[in-house]
C-alpha cells in the first residue's frame, strides 16, 4: 500500500482542519458560562422554530424548494428524517448495532396512527403513546431473539423484519393491502393553533418540539449508565460482557428507545399527510435514515442533524434536474464518504486511541 | 395455505427451485467473496447484477439483431449467440465490479475508515448505478428476445425437464467449480485465502492487497454476471431494479449458508431456491419474500453463524 502514502497524508491535512473546527466548537461551549450558554441555545432554537418562515424574505429566499412547497418540505422530508435518524443513531451510532429495518418502526407508528385513528375516537395526541408502545413492543419481539447476533447476521436480520412488515401490511386486506388507508385524521389543536394540511408550519414547530425532547434524553443518557454501556458495547463486546456490562439487557435497550422514537415519527408522519401507504415504508428509507446517520458523523448528535438536514433536503432543492437528482445524491454520497470517512462531523477522537498514536507516529516519522 | 401442491406438483417446484437456486449461487458467490476479505456487504452487487442483465440483452439485440418476433434459433448459432451474451454478462459485470472498487472502497479502505463509511459508499455507488440505468432505459422493463426455445429436454413422470432449467443446473455448477477451484488450487486463490485469513499477515508475507482485493472484485463480477445471463435465459426481462430482490435474496442465501464461506452459498443458495418455490406454492407468491427472511430468521436463531459456518471468520479475532 505503498502508493497511498501520498492521498493518506493529504487526507489527514483536510481532517485536522475540520476537527479543529468541530473541537473549536466545542472548546467555545466549555468555556461558556451557564447563562451564555442557555442564550445561544435559545437563539438557535428561536432560529430553528422560524424556519418556515425563510421562504419568505428575499436573503433567505434561496432556501426555497422548486415544485414542493418549502413548508411542507420542512415537515417531511426534512423534520422526520431528522427525527429518525436521532432514533437511528441510537442504535446505530451510540451502540453500534447496524440496523437495515428502522423502517419498520416508523411504519408501526404510522399504521397505529393510522388504525385507531379511523376506527376509534382517540386523537393523535392519544394515539402517540401507542404508536411508541406498539413500536417499543416490535423492538422488544426483534431485539430479543436477534441480539444475540452479530454485525452482519443483525443487518440482514433487521432488514428481513424491516421487509416482513411492509409485505405484512401490503397482504393484510383488513388494514387497505396495497391500497392503505386514507383519512388519518388531524391532530386536534394545540395553543388554538390548528394542524391541517393548509398549516405545515405548525407540524414543523411540533416535530422541533419533539427533536428537542430526543436530543435532550440523548445528551442525558450518553452520560449516564446506558449511555456508557453501549459505549462500551460500541467498541468492544468481549471486553464490555467482561466488564460486567449486561449487553444484552443495554442493546434491547437501545433498540427500544430507537424504536420509540421511529415509532413517535409515524405517528406524526400519518397524521400529517392524512394517509398511508406500504410502498412509503420501503428498504430505501432504511437505507436514507442510515445514510443520514452516517453521513453526519455516527454518535454525534449534531453530526447527525446536519446529515439528516442536508441528506433530506438537498434532493428537494434540485428537484428542478428531477430525473437525475437521485444519481446526483448517490454521486454526493460516494464523494463525501470518500472525503470525510467519519461524516461531516464525527464523533470525539478521543474514543480512537488507537487511530490517534498512529497519526502521531506518522507525524514525527516525517 | 395449499399443502397439496406440494405432492402434486412436487418435481416442477424442485426444478424450479433448483434453477433458481443455482441462479442465487452465483449471486451470492460475489457478495461471500468479497465479504471474504474486506468483511464488507458489497450493496453495488445487487446492481452489477443488473448491469450483466442488460449486457445480455443489448448483445442479443444489438449485435444479433433479434428481437421479441425474431423466431428462436438453433444448432451452431445458437450456441454462438448464448457464448457471446454469456461474455458480455461476464465482462461487464467484472468491469462494473472492479470500477465500484476502485471508486467506493480503495480509498476509503486506505484511510481505515470504519465499516459503515464503506457501506454508505457502497449505496452510493448501488444508488448511482441503477439511477443511471433507470435514466437511460427510462424506467421501462426491457424484455430479451428468446434466444433458447424451452423445449422439454425429457420427462419424468409427465413432468418437462425444460431445457433452459437444465442449462442453467449445468452452468451454474460448472462455474462454481471453476470458482471453488481457482479459489482452492491456484496462487491467486491461496493469496485471496491469504487476505480473508489476515489483511496485516498477508502483507508482511508479499501480497499485495490491492491486487488481490481487485481480483476478488474481479472474480465475484464475473460469477454474478453469469449468474445475471442465466436469469436473463430463464426469464426474459430485466428492469432497472431488477437486482434489488435478487440482490437481496442472493445476500441473504450467503448468510444463510455462511458468508465468506464459498461452499457455504453454495448449499445458501439451493436452499433458499428450493424455500422459496415450496412456500410461495404453499403460502401463495405474494409471500414469496416473507418467506426468504422467515427462513432466515429461523435458521440464524437456531445456528447463529449460518448453516455451514464461517470458515474464514473462525481464524479471525
Amino acid at each position: 500500500m505503498g502508493s497511498s502514502a501520498k492521498p493518506s497524508s493529504k487526507h489527514e491535512f483536510s481532517e485536522e482542519s475540520m476537527i479543529n473546527l468541530r473541537d473549536k466548537g466545542a472548546e467555545l461551549w466549555a468555556n461558556w458560562n451557564r447563562p451564555k450558554r442557555v442564550a445561544f441555545a435559545l437563539i438557535v432554537i428561536f432560529g430553528v422554530f422560524l424556519l418556515p418562515y425563510a421562504g419568505n424574505f428575499s436573503f433567505t429566499s434561496i432556501l426555497n424548494t422548486p415544485i414542493a412547497s418549502y413548508q411542507a418540505i420542512l415537515v417531511y422530508p426534512v423534520g422526520m428524517y431528522v427525527l429518525m435518524a436521532l432514533g437511528l443513531n441510537i442504535v446505530v451510532g451510540k451502540s453500534g448495532l447496524l440496523d437495515l429495518g428502522y423502517v419498520a418502526f416508523f411504519a408501526i407508528g404510522a399504521y397505529t396512527a393510522a388504525i385507531l385513528g379511523t376506527k376509534t375516537h382517540l386523537n393523535i395526541w392519544e394515539i402517540l403513546p401507542f404508536g411508541m408502545a406498539f413500536a417499543m413492543v416490535a423492538g422488544v419481539l426483534l431485539g430479543l431473539p436477534t441480539l444475540r447476533l452479530r454485525g452482519d447476521y443483525l443487518a440482514i436480520v433487521t432488514m428481513g423484519f424491516g421487509e416482513i412488515v411492509r409485505i405484512a401490511v401490503l397482504n393484510t386486506n383488513s388494514i387497505g393491502g396495497p391500497n392503505g388507508i386514507p383519512g388519518v385524521p388531524n391532530p386536534p389543536p394545540v395553543l388554538g393553533q390548528s394542524f391541517d394540511l393548509a398549516n405545515p408550519a405548525h407540524f414543523f414547530w411540533i416535530i422541533v418540539v419533539m427533536i428537542l425532547l430526543v436530543v435532550w434524553m440523548v445528551r442525558r443518557l450518553s452520560v449516564r449508565r446506558p449511555g456508557r454501556a453501549w459505549e462500551a458495547i460500541r467498541q468492544d463486546e468481549d471486553v464490555a460482557v467482561l466488564m460486567g456490562v449486561r449487553t444484552l439487557r443495554y442493546k434491547i435497550w437501545s433498540f427500544i428507545i430507537g424504536a420509540a422514537i421511529g415509532g413517535a415519527a409515524g405517528v406524526i408522519f400519518a397524521s400529517q399527510q392524512m394517509f398511508v401507504a406500504p410502498q412509503t415504508f420501503t428498504f430505501n428509507v432504511s437505507v436514507l435514515i442510515l445514510s443520514c446517520v452516517v453521513f453526519g458523523g455516527m454518535g454525534n448528535i449534531w453530526g447527525v442533524i446536519l446529515g439528516a438536514t442536508i441528506l433530506a433536503y438537498f434532493p428537494e432543492r434540485i428537484r428542478f434536474i428531477s430525473n437525475a437528482r437521485q444519481l446526483v445524491f448517490g454521486l454526493a454520497l460516494i464523494i463525501t464518504m470518500n472525503l470525510r470517512p467519519d461524516g461531516l462531523l464525527p464523533r470525539k477522537k478521543r474514543e480512537k486511541l488507537g487511530s490517534k498514536a498512529k497519526a502521531e507516529k506518522e507525524a514525527s516519522d516525517v | 395455505m395449499n399443502f397439496s401442491v406440494v405432492t402434486s406438483q412436487f418435481f416442477p417446484l424442485l426444478l424450479n427451485g433448483l434453477a433458481l437456486g443455482f441462479i442465487y449461487v452465483l449471486i451470492s458467490v460475489g457478495y461471500t467473496m468479497v465479504y471474504g476479505v474486506l468483511r464488507l456487504i458489497n450493496f453495488a452487487n445487487s446492481e452489477i447484477f443488473m448491469l450483466g442483465t442488460f449486457a445480455t440483452v443489448i448483445v442479443s439485440h444489438s449485435i444479433f439483431h433479434l428481437d421479441i418476433n425474431s423466431n428462436p434459433s438453433h444448432g451452431f448459432k445458437l450456441i454462438v449467440i448464448l457464448l457471446c451474451c454469456l461474455l458480455a454478462s461476464m465482462i461487464t459485470s467484472a468491469i462494473a465490479a472492479v470500477v465500484v472498487e476502485l471508486v467506493a472502497y480503495r480509498r476509503l479502505r486506505s484511510k481505515g475508515a470504519s465499516r459503515l463509511s464503506s457501506l454508505i459508499s457502497a449505496i452510493g455507488a448501488s444508488i448511482v448505478l441503477s439511477e443511471g440505468v433507470r435514466l437511460l432505459t427510462h424506467s421501462l422493463p426491457v424484455s430479451n428476445p428468446r434466444v433458447l426455445s424451452k423445449f422439454n429436454l425429457f420427462t419424468i413422470h409427465g413432468v418437462g425437464l425444460r431445457i433452459d432449467q437444465v442449462l442453467v443446473m449445468f452452468a451454474g455448477a460448472l462455474i462454481f467449480f471453476a470458482v471453488d477451484r481457482f479459489v482452492k488450487a491456484t496462487r491467486v486463490g491461496k493469496a485471496i485465502r491469504a487476505v480473508s485469513m489476515s489483511e496485516e499477515n498477508s502483507l508482511l508475507m508479499g501480497i499485495n492487497l490491492n491486487r488481490v482485493i481487485s481480483i476478488t472484485f474481479l472474480v465475484g463480477g464475473l460469477v454474478t454476471g453469469a449468474g445475471a445471463f442465466l436469469y436473463e435465459t430463464v426469464y426474459e426481462t430485466t428492469v432497472f431494479n431488477v437486482g434489488f430482490n435478487m440482490g437481496i435474496a442472493a445476500f441473504t442465501a450467503a448468510v444463510l449458508g455462511g458468508i465468506g464461506n464459498l461452499r457455504g452459498a453454495f448449499y445458501g443458495g439451493l436452499t433458499l431456491g428450493l424455500a422459496e418455490e415450496f412456500f410461495s406454492a404453499i403460502l401463495g407468491s405474494q409471500w414469496k419474500a416473507i418467506t426468504v427472511f422467515v427462513v432466515l430468521v429461523l435458521i440464524l436463531l437456531v445456528r447463529p453463524n449460518g448453516l455451514f459456518g464461517e470458515a474464514v471468520q473462525q481464524t479471525r479475532v
